[in-house]
């Protein structure tokens, strides 16, 4: 997993609620057995004004000009600013891959959804919980300046804007060890291998049923 | 000390050891595996050499890209990238040992609908699938949860998962639900009434009378759609009905084990005394029958009532959202919902495709005829063993008869990832889960019911009161 310390980039403003991860890639293109290359189809529906099917050349597919990750700066974006359960529904982490793929490294939210917000820490995909009213003042700024950038510090839970306002933000600790030092976490589980033994032969002796 | 909620119970007794900050690594009794979020796990493994750790505690099956057309089920998956997805996940199993009903095993059906099926999922669990729906399991007292792939790549390697605790919700409905009124739609009121976000970071446990009253199937549709509320585990206690459901089933423990195993499961439910950080109360002689109107499960009104209008909301992020679901779904403020005309019909998913849902679409349709705008009709039973005993009943010759079409099992429609899609445009009445933007096909309208909603629609040619009819 790649590190994540420090950011800074440009802002891409995603101005709806409720951004549901079959909207972040749609089911076509989970048939695919990889974890990359998902970045192309990235928000496909709004992305693209023909249907898209896996195997087709992006290049040649009829552009949204009117979605915002179609117009320039915010083709180059890494921070996506979200409204409020970014992520529901699908548990789909093929969502995460996509916006990996796409150059995002944070997504900053009112809030997300479990799974998805869960599954962009094993990705490298820092997902940013701030109050709706900070959000909404962050969208103001984005709005009001193409190219509007911020900066994320991880080591200090901090988003910092243009003009200098730092931000807090929440992180697990052991969720920003992982991402601080890019751990996989099966090796350090592993780690734990004779706990998880001893667990399980105690489990065995109250629910024998359990182990076939 | 106050007591323990049945969540806490679980969560304490499957923690191996805990972080410093509170995580905890959980051990999972049960991992249910599919084609479509698992390849990239069994890569992963084979990349670092890993082993899975325990075989017996792994079930697979096919289930989202299968084709529900028997001919094409014998002549073999003809998109190409779905092929290799179901082959993929064949070769995985018999690499790495584990059991699978593949596609052509009468087991074969939805992963969420086969694991009570076959008694593999049991009281006491902890189950996880890469899969949202994961919560279903948890109508038996099971601590179920859906999780993304690297987590399915974590549970194989190492038989747990890091997990943060979450905080406790109980959602009571007392009282008694009204004739032609179902769990369905008791669960899209409930999403009504706290929003798609309200279970987010909560346990939820479903109790109260009404749900006590509940069949083991409708505790599943009702479990099943917590994450629609934002909650990843949904859960009901234990009781007489859930031992009952599992009894006999070929992955429920032997008979030595069986009066020691139901000696535990009657204790798994929250204490008298358990402190819920929320409680959400509903009356269920209150509740009609559901049809959601919008691009999200929150979108939902009673079918006697009208298409909300976004300009009487005063947020305006989520009147501009309401805006956009109204443009999107080809629908205007204030339209009856009774007078929305749909095209096609889909009974199915792992929400209400199990036999108790096919029986009561069955009981709306018999002697009728799906109306002359339904331009398709269709069940497509939860598992081959469903689809069987439905035939055995007769059924499949009621669906038959009206116009439907009867399909092999699979995830089907509910989100179009095989042949089985609505084209652009197209208005259906769907018993499936999730209302989203392309969710059944690109440009697809989504209008979530229950199967008896569903088969009164099919026939009327518009949504239509069930408890009219």
């Amino acid at each position: 997993m790649e590190k994540f310390t420090k950011h800074t980039g440009i802002v891409a403003p995603l101005d709806r609620p409720n951004v549901d991860t079959d909207a972040i890639i749609p089911k076509q293109y989970l048939k695919s057995i990889k974890r990359s290359g998902f970045g192309p189809n990235a928000f496909d529906d709004w992305r693209y004004l023909d249907p898209g099917e896996p195997g087709m050349d992006n290049a040649t597919r009829r552009i949204n000009p009117d979605f915002v990750l179609n117009q320039s700066p915010y083709d180059q974006a890494t921070i996506l600013l979200a409204r409020e359960n970014f992520g529901c529904g699908s548990s789909r982490e093929h969502a995460v891959w996509a916006l990996d793929d796409f150059g995002f490294r944070s997504v900053i939210a009112p809030s997300f959804a479990d799974i998805f917000y869960n599954n962009s820490f094993k990705n490298g995909l820092l997902p940013i919980v701030l109050d709706a009213e900070i959000v909404d003042e962050l969208f103001k700024r984005v709005n009001a300046k193409k190219g509007y950038q911020l900066s994320i510090d991880l080591e200090a839970q901090k988003v910092i804007t243009e003009e200098g306002d730092e931000f807090a933000f929440e992180v697990d600790g052991f969720r920003k060890y992982c991402l601080l030092n890019g751990l996989d976490d099966i090796g350090l589980t592993l780690q734990h291998a004779d706990e998880i033994r001893a667990y399980e032969a105690k489990r065995k002796q109250a629910e024998p049923w359990l182990f076939a | 000390m106050a007591g323990k909620t049945l969540y806490d119970k679980l969560f304490e007794s499957h923690t191996v050891r805990t972080e410093d900050d509170g995580t905890a690594l959980l051990y999972i009794d049960r991992h249910l595996v599919h084609e479509v979020t698992s390849p990239q796990a069994f890569e992963g493994l084979r990349l670092a050499g890993r082993k899975v750790w325990r075989q017996d505690a792994a079930l697979a099956v096919p289930d989202h890209n299968v084709p529900t057309v028997a001919a094409d089920r014998q002549a073999g998956i003809t998109d190409p990238v779905a092929r290799i997805q179901v082959q993929a996940l064949d070769n995985n199993c018999q690499e790495f040992g584990i059991t699978e009903f593949s596609m052509d095993d009468i087991r074969q059906g939805i992963v969420h609908v086969i694991g009570p099926e076959q008694g593999a999922t049991l009281p006491g669990m902890t189950l996880v699938c890469g899969d949202s729906h994961t919560a279903t399991h948890g109508a038996f007292g099971t601590m179920a949860f859906g999780v993304g792939t690297s987590e399915v790549e974590h549970v194989l390697a190492t038989q747990c998962l890091l997990q943060k605790k979450m905080q406790n919700m109980r959602i009571n409905v007392e009282g008694t639900l009204g004739a032609g009124v179902t769990a369905k739609d008791v669960v899209l009121a409930i999403i009504g009434e706290i929003g798609t976000a309200g279970g987010t970071g909560y346990a939820m446990e479903f109790a109260g009378s009404a749900i006590r009253d509940m069949s083991m199937e409708g505790r599943m549709t009702i479990c099943n759609m917590a994450i629609e509320a934002g909650a990843r585990v949904g859960m009901v206690a234990v009781d007489e009905k859930t031992i009952d459901f599992v009894k006999g089933r070929p992955f429920a423990p032997a008979e030595e084990y069986w009066d020691q195993a139901v000696a535990l499961w009657k204790e798994l439910h929250s204490d008298e005394d358990a402190v819920f950080d929320r409680e959400v109360t509903l009356d269920a002689a209150a509740i009609k029958p559901q049809v959601t109107w919008g691009t999200s499960p929150e979108m939902v009104v009673a079918v006697d009532g009208n298409v909300p209008d976004p300009a009487q909301e005063s947020d305006s992020v989520k009147a501009s959202g309401m805006q956009k679901a109204l443009d999107y779904m080809g629908l205007t403020a204030g339209e009856a919902i009774a007078d929305i005309q749909v095209d096609k019909v889909f009974i199915g998913s792992c929400t209400n495709s199990r036999l108790e849902d096919i029986r009561e679409a069955a009981a709306v349709i018999k002697g009728r005829k799906v109306a002359d705008n339904i331009k398709l009709a269709m069940v497509v039973p939860g598992s081959g063993l469903i689809k069987q005993q439905a035939e055995k009943e007769g059924l499949d010759k009621i669906f038959i008869d009206a116009g439907f079409e009867w399909r092999e099992p699979g995830c089907s429609m509910c989100l179009a990832m095989n042949a089985d899609r609505l084209e652009p445009g197209e208005r259906c009445a769907s018993t499936s889960n999730r209302n989203f933007e392309g969710r059944q096909g690109q440009g697809s309208r989504t209008h979530l019911v229950s199967p008896a909603m569903a088969s009164a629609a099919a026939i009327a040619g518009h949504f239509v009161d069930v408890r009219d009819f």
